[in-house]
């Protein structure tokens, strides 16, 4: 298939189950709390295609659509959001904690910049094993400011691991602009030669642009040139969560930012590529009934026996610390 | 049969799990070219490389995060955070990433990963090089908790924890690092949560362990000889897993028990073994279940004031005898 219409196929799915996710908090069924990427598509979606089956995906609590993109399926994810048996994690993680192995997606985790070390741990297996892995770790431009930030880019710069950095910089730490609370213009990419790496910012409302730089620092880290930080540009085009209405941003701003949206833009690109209408459509219906039957699998799906409560703390399945 | 000190028996364990299984790595602060702060790994970077034995920077974030990204890829690290207090400066990373992930991702997950620090008081190292942190790690789900008392169980109890499937803080008493203890040849494994009667005695019963064990097992023979009271002394060894049946067999037995542990008072893991002897062994006891411990305060440095407050042979001798006259 075509790459372009792979990263346009991955783009509608994300977009489209990330839609559907925001109607199901409103008719009550996501509960807990949710954190959406609409308008940040491209990145998970360049990423994802240009990495290899066996490559090591890591998140933040911002995760649905980088899940979605390396293979685990959408009702699993609705599943799980939705807090039913039938989810990826048995209903166990929820939203923020979404998991497929099976599908190198090792975990979104909650805890802003915890698995910057964690995705180094990874790497660190893959380069002692010469598996030529690698390990992509995506995070927000908040964690930057965090020690765990500092700690993983400076010993994966120093053990030269096999690992991508890649920073979706969506202009907010939570509410706050990120401008308002950094030292430096560029979150990430200003930070690099403090670690003796490669400033790289790359435009990350640009499918193709992401691509490219992914396949690049990709094919640099399996061939031992090490890690890689990446500044991606993007904007979210709600609020941090769903109790967010992100109404502190100005409002030309977020109008300049729609106007670059991802989605439709590739949309055009593609077109006036010479990419037939009916092909596009085809692809957009398709991720339309994929969403209608991911939603009811997940709707239909059982609720998590009680008895799940105490399973899987241990790997022999159960949670006894006693005799 | 070798005469091993607890520092050697430490490097004696490592190696012979790395000699075993090649995806066991070390990985610590100084633990390759210095072989330790507390000479615990010394000989490991020429026997198994630098691949395989992995000085870091003082980053316990880093460490932590590094060996639970391994073990969750087929590797079975060993990271080394060297004082168990700086478990506060990676406390993100080890109760709310390596404990809880298994359980999160529904089991999808295995974290086969030894946490090993040097825990607790005797070197005068004050408040933030020297306390007993057993009562923080074995209140967090999903953390198994290891405290060995001699040279011969630091060995087991290490490889125990090596093979473990799942994430283990193995806590080395460095009051006991230049001990003495004999060590048998050839390999040696034990069984986590398996608790070792290291005394007889039909009066009382002593749960202890780690540094406390020799401790009580010093008093339990003073009570032997001055007072006329024969007190078994249980080394609990592990307090996750825990071995709630060997503790329950000696109150039955004996009809008294008494704690000793290091740990500051409040909430330290004597409460959960007298609490379960409360519930479970009511109808054996013939007295107050006695708790020996550190007052709740941090360690003092000085020597008279880090004695004051350690449970000594002393305090645990008198405590007892005075409980059971």
């Amino acid at each position: 298939m075509d790459v372009r219409l792979e990263l346009y196929r991955q783009m509608v799915r994300m977009r489209a189950m990330e839609k559907r996710a925001y109607d199901l908090f409103l008719r009550g069924l996501v509960k807990g709390t949710s954190h959406l990427s609409t308008g940040q598509e491209a990145v998970a979606a360049g990423f994802a295609a240009a990495m290899r089956p066996d490559d090591y995906t890591f998140a933040t609590y911002r995760g649905h659509a980088h899940t979605l993109a390396r293979g685990a399926p959408m009702a699993g994810i609705l599943a799980e959001l939705m807090g039913r048996g039938n989810g990826l994690m048995s209903g166990k993680g929820g939203s923020m904690h979404l998991t497929s192995t099976e599908h190198g997606m090792m975990g979104s985790y909650a805890i802003v910049g915890a698995h910057l070390p964690i995705a180094g741990g990874a790497a660190w297996s893959a380069q002692l094993r010469g598996s030529e892995q690698v390990a992509v770790c995506f995070f927000g431009d908040g964690t930057t400011n965090i020690g765990a930030f500092h700690e993983a880019l400076n010993l994966a710069a120093v053990w030269q691991l096999p690992v991508l950095y890649v920073c979706e910089n969506n202009q907010y730490m939570e509410y706050t602009p990120i401008r308002a609370v950094t030292a430096v213009e560029r979150p990430a990419a200003d930070r690099a030669a403090a670690y003796g790496l490669e400033r790289v910012v790359v435009d990350g409302n640009d499918v193709d642009a992401v691509y490219e730089t992914a396949l690049g620092a990709l094919g640099k880290a399996r061939e031992g040139g090490g890690p890689s930080l990446i500044e991606a540009d993007t904007y979210r085009h709600g609020g941090h969560s769903r109790a967010d209405p992100g109404t502190y941003r100005p409002q030309r701003e977020v109008e300049d930012w729609l106007a670059r949206d991802p989605v439709p833009a590739y949309r055009t690109k593609l077109l006036a590529a010479g990419i037939a209408e009916s092909k596009l459509a085809g692809i957009e219906d398709a991720a339309a009934r994929e969403t209608d039957e991911a939603t009811k699998a997940a709707e239909d799906g059982p609720l998590p026996e009680p008895a799940l409560v105490e399973r899987d703390l241990w790997a022999d399945g159960g949670a006894a610390w006693r005799n | 049969m070798a005469q091993l000190t607890y520092r050697d028996a430490v490097a004696r364990g490592l190696a012979q799990e790395m000699r075993r299984d090649e995806r066991v790595v070390l990985l610590g602060e100084d633990v390759a070219e210095a072989g330790g702060v507390f000479k615990t790994t010394p000989g490991l970077l020429e026997e198994f490389g630098p691949r395989r034995v992995r000085d870091t920077p003082i980053s316990e974030q880093a460490i932590l995060g590094a060996a639970m990204g391994a073990a969750m890829t087929g590797l079975r690290p060993i990271a080394e955070i060297m004082f168990s207090d700086f478990f506060g400066v990676g406390w993100d990373l080890l109760a709310n990433q390596i404990a809880k992930t298994r359980y999160m991702a529904g089991g999808q997950l295995s974290l086969p990963l030894v946490v090993r620090a040097a825990n607790g008081g005797g070197l005068r190292f004050g408040a933030q090089h020297s306390q007993d942190v057993a009562n923080w790690v074995m209140a967090v789900p999903g953390l198994k908790v290891v405290v060995p008392s001699t040279p011969r169980d630091v060995v087991g109890l290490l490889a125990a924890a090596v093979r473990d499937p799942d994430p283990v803080v193995f806590l080395e008493a460095k009051g006991l690092y230049p001990v003495r203890g004999e060590v048998p040849d050839g390999e040696i494994t034990d069984t986590l949560g398996s608790a070792v009667l290291r005394r007889e005695g039909g009066d009382c019963v002593i749960v202890t362990l780690g540094l406390m064990a020799p401790r009580a097992l010093a008093a339990a023979e003073r009570l032997e000889r001055e007072h006329g009271i024969a007190a078994a002394v249980l080394d609990l060894r592990s307090l996750v897993p825990l071995d709630v049946r060997a503790v329950l067999e000696q109150l039955e037995r004996t009809g008294r028990l008494f704690t000793v542990e290091e740990n500051p008072r409040l909430c330290g893991w004597g409460a959960e073994v007298v609490s379960i002897c409360a519930e479970e062994g009511f109808t054996s006891l013939d007295g107050p279940l006695v708790r020996i411990t550190t007052p709740h305060v941090p360690l003092p440095a000085a020597d008279s004031l880090e004695d004051a407050a350690l449970p000594s042979v002393d305090r645990i001798t008198e405590t007892v005898a005075k409980s059971m006259d």
